[in-house]
């Protein structure tokens, strides 16, 4: 055998037997630390939407289905699936769906453009949470919504769309998974059961007439409302607050509103604003506030 | 100028200074409202001890300071009380504000309080002296100077450093008050030398402020040695950001400030030039801080100057006062580098206000320049005073990655000075991306 044939052998030799024992090695670390799996678990996970959007309060689908199997959370967690999901999950683990209500985020805010002013503009960096660091962002009213959309952005269902200056959330795209409830620097958003209709679409800590030079929409804290809706209604901090615990099925409140601060949100129609709300000039955005 | 002392990596951006440095320092007229912001500090609001209705005597307390980290206010004028109610503050929040209607033809004389002699006092009295004057860092970051001045009894600081390096562009503020409070300053440097018992002061101030070193050393050399420590002048390169506390103590003691640290882990502590002539201005009087020096510039200013500005007054009083141009469409609350922009005109000059620079359309149409992608060029790597790596920073920044910007690229450290973003050929406006991170990375341990 001349030499090179020795030193070939020899390699070949040499990491077979490498290989051989290394791979002896890993089935005996596979068969003596094998963890026992619920098989389940794949088979729930599958069933879920696979989004990994958290609106169940876990981190991710697999932890969803983790808890699922150990009976911590029932199926109607899960705000994505369809009700048949739902089911048919409920119905695989022998477990009762748990009816949730079905919720939305809400934004507390209807300063569009062609309400609202602006009293300086912002140039820089496109993003909400960017603007709101240089001053606030130049909205005339300090509590608003700036409009630039990191919410649109942020969601993953395309539930958000920018109208007018300012986002729409989509009830039937909505999951509820609370990324736009994080990234809103004005913290605008809340998440809410569908059924709350009456909504006080407003954050201003401030009250009087002044505040319309501002935005038309503004709650002026006149206190309407709560004499419509006693009880339901009392005033905070210069805003209306509904106490969701009593019955809030009622358009009364909202029908004294100067403003339409305060608005019922139909399921079909959108926004309603009450009988004595001044009308909305037109879609046109507002010019700057003069300095 | 080459062999002065500086700091490593940095910037020069364009100084105009020239329309401002020559001009003495002038009295501001009283504005018909006065608003004085309750917060104008960093730390807890002021609580006011007036009523509404209530007449009060120009430099009298008008709040008071809610615990340690908080001072008290006192009255810019003698006026009458209107209201205490919200009102715009800088950094876009509305915040509770004491509304003073000054009275014409009162006397606007200023009544001594207790005074705080300088050979008397002791340290903790002389601390606690510099509170009741309502005094903060005057440079901008308006923190309260005796929480900064308070030395922990196992820490022992050998030198106090004076920042008159006013690194800042457009502004002359420091500079006006070096050459015509000199006496001031140095009166400023013995309370400061007994409170914190250091050993040695030395006033720092970079060469483009030739006759203000030469005016100190005059004084310096003219009055007999002082018993609290030797005081010195130390002339510095000019470069941005020079007067950044950590720069200065790189470039006189040669330490480098541990990440996350303070100077008095180096033993050394810093105070701005103007904060230290109002201590030596006002202690001796016991009075408290009622206006401030602020440089009013920039091009859309037709009265540019050094101001002494009664606190409170509103911005759009001011700006008419100077004849702002017609079509001033930026104004910028401290320099252009590290100030802050205005998003409305009815806020008030606050303690922490150092400048007034204002710009017209024109101006501001050049700074809105369109972003290109980064060249990796390395230009902001070798202008980053922290030796950060702004360009990585930034993809990490668009990818929300804010931990790792943090853990892996000391985010913290960024101090926003925005030298990186000064030299970008691709105008990527880097700080404000960090901004933004650090805004969310707050928010997310908050939670």
């Amino acid at each position: 055998m001349s030499a090179v044939t020795t030193t070939v052998l020899t390699g070949v030799g040499v990491l077979g037997g490498l290989t051989s024992l290394l791979a002896a090695l890993l089935v005996l670390a596979n068969r003596r630390l094998h963890v026992d799996e619920d098989p389940r678990i794949d088979r729930v996970e599958a069933m879920l939407p696979l989004t990994n959007c958290g609106a169940c309060g876990h981190p991710g689908c697999r932890a969803f289905s983790e808890a699922l199997i150990a009976g911590s959370a029932l199926p109607g967690k899960c705000t994505v699936s369809d009700e048949s999901a739902r089911q048919r999950i409920a119905a695989f683990l022998g477990v009762d769906v748990g009816a949730e209500e079905k919720r939305v985020a809400r934004l507390a805010c209807a300063g569009s453009h062609n309400v609202a002013r602006n009293h300086a503009r912002y140039d820089g960096l496109s993003s909400c949470r960017a603007a709101a660091l240089v001053a606030g962002g130049g909205k005339g009213c300090f509590w608003g919504c700036l409009g630039i959309g990191d919410c649109e952005k942020a969601c993953d269902f395309d539930a958000i769309r920018m109208q007018l200056g300012i986002p729409v959330v989509d009830e039937e795209a909505c999951t509820a998974c609370g990324d736009c409830v994080e990234v809103c620097p004005k913290d605008l958003f809340s998440l809410h059961p569908v059924s709350h209709r009456l909504w006080v679409a407003c954050s201003s800590l401030d009250k009087g007439d002044a505040l319309l030079d501002d935005c038309a929409v503004a709650c002026t804290a006149c206190g309407r409302c709560e004499m419509d809706g006693p009880g339901l209604i009392t005033m905070r901090d210069n805003l209306p607050v509904v106490d969701y615990t009593r019955d809030h099925s009622t358009r009364v409140p909202i029908e004294r509103c100067p403003t339409g601060a305060i608005l019922w949100l139909s399921a079909d129609e959108g926004p309603q604003r009450g009988a004595a709300a001044h009308p909305i000039p037109g879609r046109e955005p507002l010019r700057d506030a003069p300095t | 100028m080459l062999g002065l002392r500086t700091f490593r990596h940095g910037i020069h951006p364009p100084e105009w200074k020239a329309a401002t440095r020559e001009l003495p320092i002038r009295q501001f007229p009283f504005a018909p409202t006065l608003a004085v912001p309750l917060q104008q500090h960093l730390g807890s609001a002021s609580v006011p001890i007036v009523r509404e209705g209530e007449s009060v005597v120009r430099g009298q307390p008008i709040a008071r300071a809610d615990g340690d980290l908080s001072v008290p206010m006192h009255a810019p004028a003698t006026a009458t009380v209107k209201r205490i109610a919200p009102m715009p503050g800088i950094a876009g929040r509305m915040l509770d504000a004491i509304f003073l209607e000054p009275r014409p033809g009162s006397t606007q004389e200023t009544p001594d309080g207790d005074p705080c002699s300088l050979e008397e006092a002791a340290p903790a009295e002389i601390l606690s002296a510099i509170q009741a004057a309502g005094i903060v860092g005057l440079g901008g970051a308006a923190f309260p100077t005796h929480v900064k001045l308070r030395v922990p009894d196992e820490v022992r600081v050998d030198t106090l450093i004076i920042n008159g390096a006013e690194c800042e562009p457009y502004l002359t503020t420091d500079h006006r008050v070096m050459l015509e409070q000199g006496e001031d300053v140095l009166h400023g440097v013995r309370y400061l030398l007994k409170a914190t018992g250091a050993e040695r002061a030395i006033v720092a101030i970079e060469a483009n402020k030739p006759d203000a070193a030469a005016h100190l050393r005059g004084l310096i050399e003219a009055a007999p040695a002082s018993p609290e420590g030797e005081v010195s002048v130390e002339v510095l390169r000019v470069k941005y950001p020079q007067g950044a506390e950590k720069m200065l103590i790189s470039a006189l003691l040669d330490r480098r400030v541990p990440s996350g640290g303070l100077p008095l882990d180096v033993n050394a502590l810093c105070v701005n030039v103007a904060t230290t002539a109002e201590i030596g201005r006002l202690l001796p009087h016991g009075r408290g801080i009622q206006e401030r020096v602020i440089t009013v510039t920039g091009p859309a200013v037709r009265d540019k100057g050094n101001y002494r500005i009664p606190i409170g007054t509103p911005l759009r009083f001011l700006l008419e006062q100077v004849g702002a141009d017609p079509e001033l469409t930026r104004v910028f609350l401290g320099g252009p580098m590290m100030g802050a922009a205005a998003s409305s005109l009815d806020i008030s000059i606050t303690k922490g206000t150092s400048g007034v620079v204002a710009f017209t359309e024109s101006e501001a149409e050049r700074s809105r320049r369109r972003e290109y992608p980064c060249i990796r060029c390395g230009y902001c790597v070798d202008a980053c005073p922290m030796f950060l790596n702004p360009s990585q920073l930034a993809v990490l920044a668009r990818n929300e990655e804010h931990e790792r910007m943090a853990e892996e690229f000391r985010l913290m450290d960024c101090f926003e000075c925005g030298s990186c973003s000064f030299v970008c050929p691709s105008h990527i406006p880097l700080v404000q991306h960090f901004r933004v991170a650090k805004a969310a990375l707050r928010k997310a341990r908050e939670s």
